[in-house]
């Protein structure tokens, strides 16, 4: 056995210890701790899979941000946590629970194991076509021309979800501020890093979008990076969440779609298809709808973590 | 241009009238949004006589192009690119779905209006903008042609539909919010996996090449099993409704008919969708049996449970689950044995309009209890007397909406059973035939419990608690207009019978109301002595002290102590099914009977 696939397996392996620790954990902390390593342990797996873009989205998405938020959630949840499991599971529902479980991932598994190899695939197809958009990255050309209107949907998705979040604040906080964070020391290493980090965030936010063009990256990617930034900024206390009602915000909230959906119907009214792009322009075109998308899906991911507002609006 | 031509027969420009029907919700909530204030409910309420007559134009041109109106999205031709898909179900589904979407937002104005001096409200402004997620969330559902596609369309739907359970704030509406948003993510998540499965297996989600490809493989077996659970998930079908009866209860009453009409009806289209379109042919006579079992067990359970509640919006959350039985009963009655595959004739025709005639019926009779309750302060059911006076229209509407879902002639539910039960006897499946008939019998007992009550005398002790209770709540004041909204949704649904129905649904051309006065009369009449019977028997009704009644409920005696038993059985069945780990165990223990039923035939 060569050295290769003896790190693949012990990779796997590691993978699967860590999913049964965040299973069977106690506490809601240690779920969250093991949840995060297992993230980041699988953007290891998706690397070695030859899928870099899925990679960083796991990093990015399933591992950061919804580390961050469920950290926060399991903080809040705490005090509360012994209260939380009236309905709990006796030893008998426990096995029965492990035995269908069992039972439904052997099938999946059977299911995996008997997909045809080579897999059909799209991808010399989406190669072949990727002359339309001047692009040359496959899967940003799957997001961005041939499925443009799952990516445009999804967009929208974020900004129901936030006005969902929004939703719960109390009454007379409407149009206020989310919780704000303690103060941190102002000689401490917090502190420190948010001077430090964003400009070079930034920087490799705004540069993993603009790669995305021909190299593994996207808008998402990026603005999963610039949202980190801003959040440092605010759990370091050197700037605040700004109110929910602000104007200036919403048209952010909402520009990725909102230019999508432009650049859409003017395909439609130049007499081409709903989001098919001009042959010349394309690339340009997709470019500014990426620019705007990272600066919607940015502010969304750091608003959903900063949570519903608390705190009224200054008069 | 350089990319591959429309090789799927693509409809010019009516294609484009599918991507307005989704642009115009999804364009008129981001919108909104920006715009705030008073302004969030005026945009909300311009989109919706456009997305209306978009609707319309669809169903217009549907039946003109022999079969489906498609649109490919950016000029790009399925597998590599999406396409949208309006066939004669979608068309039906957009057009109710606008009018009843419409309804309700005449009927939130009352309801969600920016309070004089205030420049903007968190529960107006989330209302408004969730009511446009909905909308632009099932007009997706119901044009997208890629299963990816509606995994996005069931994200809005899912993500828009949530919130609105508590915009309130209370505590137990939270709860309930959290409760749907977990287990409609379980059931998102089984979908997805499914149709990563799929894709693994084929290398496409189009609707229509999958349908070219599939063969009984374990991959597409475990993937129809998985998302077929996940649906119903999301659906709510028995015994996968913990979180209904409270989500549905709890909401505001704008929020409730939108949620109880058309958000269960996005998931239940994508089931109809992959047994019907993309693997008619990998169905048993196992599965779809199994299938219309759970349904028969919904209409069971959620019927007597219905007749047991005091208030009368769990009591309506309960008929939904009921309602939602009644449309999973075409599964069976759509399977054809000997050509093994599933046929669109009748019984697919009946569901649907029975799905269509419970929009309409089932957001009237919401949004009716939403006046009843603000006009009297309460929705206690014992205490109702006196409702018919203080908001006719609204009692009206409930009563009508009601009648329409019993399925009395001339309504939707009335030609939805006619077809259910003629395809029964083609495929002799009588026992279907029977449930069918049980349904209607139960939806007009709860239904004449209610009505007793509005129109029945003044209950004594009911109104010594109603004048304690004023103290604590406030009655209000309802407007016409909320009135009339729902009176007119009702009205509709009582007038479904009266359509040709073949331009749009699999039925000979001519198929309405056929049938005999005297056959009319008698589909009219023996639900309601039936339905009388049970709400005798099974409904939560206390004798009067004295009088007649007193004898007569004496001499019921044992007969009433027997249903009261049984309806006391089926709460406590009710509530051990809606446990967290109850209902994650049928969702497992679901999953894997399916997939053993799928693979039955192999």
């Amino acid at each position: 056995m060569t050295i290769v696939p003896a790190l693949d397996l012990f990779v796997a392996g590691v993978v699967l210890i860590v999913a049964v620790w965040t299973v069977v954990a106690r506490d809601s902390s240690s779920a969250v701790v093991g949840f995060v390593a297992y993230g980041l342990l699988l953007a290891l797996v998706w690397v070695r899979l030859g899928a870099p873009d899925v990679a960083l989205t796991e990093a990015a998405i399933g591992s950061g941000l919804t580390g961050a938020l469920l950290i926060g959630a399991a903080a809040r949840l705490r005090a509360g946590e012994s209260s939380t499991s009236a309905e709990h599971l006796g030893g008998v529902g426990r096995t029965l629970v492990a035995a269908l479980a069992t039972i439904v991932a052997a099938a999946i598994a059977v299911a995996l194991l008997s997909l045809p190899d080579p897999a059909p695939s799209l991808a010399p197809e989406a190669a072949a076509n990727a002359g339309a958009t001047g692009l040359g990255n496959p899967i940003t050309n799957v997001l961005m021309a041939f499925r443009a209107m799952d990516t445009m949907l999804e967009k929208f998705v974020l900004v129901i979800a936030l006005v969902g979040v929004w939703s719960l604040a109390p009454d007379g906080a409407w149009g206020g501020r989310p919780r704000s964070y303690h103060r941190a020391d102002p000689e401490g290493a917090l502190v420190f890093l948010a001077r430090v980090l964003p400009p070079l965030g930034v920087v490799l936010g705004i540069y993993v979008l603009w790669v995305s063009a021909d190299h593994p990256g996207g808008a998402f990617q990026g603005a999963t990076i610039l949202a980190a930034m801003w959040l440092v900024v605010l759990m370091a206390g050197l700037g605040d969440v700004p109110e929910v009602g602000r104007q200036q915000l919403r048209l952010m909230l909402v520009a990725g779609p909102v230019v999508f959906l432009i650049v859409g119907l003017g395909g439609l009214l130049l007499g081409g298809a709903f989001l098919s792009y001009p042959q010349d322009w394309a690339k340009p075109v997709i470019l500014a709808i990426e620019f705007a998308m990272i600066l919607t899906v940015a502010a969304t991911l750091a608003l959903l973590v900063a949570g519903p507002p608390e705190r009224s609006a200054e008069p | 241009m350089s990319g591959p031509v429309a090789v799927l027969e693509s409809a010019g420009s009516s294609g484009a009238l599918l991507v307005l029907s989704i642009v115009v919700p999804v364009a008129a909530a981001l919108v909104a949004f920006v715009a705030g204030g008073r302004r969030t409910a005026w945009i909300a309420l311009a989109a919706l006589p456009v997305g209306l007559a978009v609707a319309v134009a669809i169903a217009a041109k549907v039946p003109q192009t022999g079969g489906a109106l498609v649109y490919l999205l950016g000029g790009w031709a399925p597998p590599l690119g999406v396409a949208l898909r309006a066939d004669g179900l979608s068309a039906v589904m957009l057009v109710v779905t606008a009018c009843v979407v419409a309804a309700i937002g005449v009927y939130a104005r009352a309801d969600f209006r920016v309070a004089a001096g205030a420049a903007e409200e968190r529960a107006p402004f989330t209302f408004w903008i969730l009511l446009l997620g909905v909308w632009g969330g099932l007009n997706t559902v119901f044009l997208a042609g890629d299963l990816f596609t509606l995994y996005v369309a069931l994200e809005i739907l899912t993500f828009a539909a949530v919130p609105l359970v508590c915009l309130d704030g209370r505590a137990e509406t939270l709860q309930a919010a959290l409760r749907y948003l977990l287990f409609a993510l379980l059931g998102s998540v089984l979908y997805l996996a499914g149709t990563t499965l799929l894709y693994g297996a084929y290398g496409t989600l189009d609707v229509v090449l999958l349908s070219r490809l599939v063969t009984a493989e374990p991959a597409v077996l475990v993937a129809g099993s998985l998302m077929t659970v996940g649906l119903l998930a999301k659906t709510a079908l028995v015994p996968l409704h913990l979180w209904l009866p409270p989500a549905h209860a709890g909401a505001p009453p704008a929020g409730s008919a939108l949620l109880s009409a058309l958000v269960v009806k996005g998931s239940f289209f994508i089931v109809v969708r992959l047994w019907f379109d993309v693997m008619p042919g990998l169905q048993s006579v196992a599965a779809t049996q199994m299938l219309s079992a759970l349904g028969a067990t919904a209409i069971l359970l959620g019927s007597v449970v219905a007749l047991r509640q005091e208030r009368l919006k769990l009591l309506i959350a309960y008929s939904t689950l009921a309602q939602i039985g009644y449309l999973f009963l075409m599964f069976a009655l759509a399977y054809d044995a000997g050509a093994a595959s599933m046929l669109k004739g009748d019984a697919l025709a009946g569901g649907m309009l029975q799905a269509m005639s419970h929009a309409a019926a089932k957001a009237a009779m919401f949004m009716a209890a939403g006046s009843i309750y603000t006009a009297l302060g309460h929705d206690r059911i014992a205490a109702l007397a006196g409702a018919g006076r203080r908001v006719p229209g609204a009692v009206a509407a409930f009563a009508l909406g009601g009648l329409a879902l019993v399925g009395l002639p001339p309504s939707g539910a009335y030609l939805a059973k006619e077809l259910l039960l003629r395809s029964a006897a083609d495929t002799g499946q009588w026992w279907w035939a029977v449930v069918i008939q049980a349904g209607g019998a139960f939806t007009c007992a709860y239904l004449l419990l209610v009505l007793a009550r509005v129109l029945g005398p003044v209950n004594r002790t009911a109104t010594a608690d109603e004048t304690t209770d004023e103290t604590a709540t406030k009655r209000g004041r309802v407007g016409w207009s909320q009135q009339a909204a729902a009176l007119a949704l009702a009205a509709c649904s009582l007038a479904l019978g009266l359509v040709d129905w073949s331009a749009w649904l699999p039925v000979p051309p001519g198929t309405r109301l056929s049938s005999s006065l005297v056959d009319t009369i008698a589909a009219a009449v023996w639900p309601v002595l039936a339905g009388g019977v049970l709400a005798v028997l099974l409904g939560r009704w206390t004798p009067p002290p004295r009088g007649r009644l007193q004898q007569a409920a004496a001499a019921l005696g044992p007969l009433r102590r027997a249903g009261v038993a049984l309806g006391a059985g089926f709460c406590r069945a009710d509530a051990f099914l809606r446990q967290w780990p109850v209902a994650g165990l049928s969702l497992l223990a679901l999953a894997i009977v399916f997939g053993a039923a799928l693979s039955a035939r192999y």
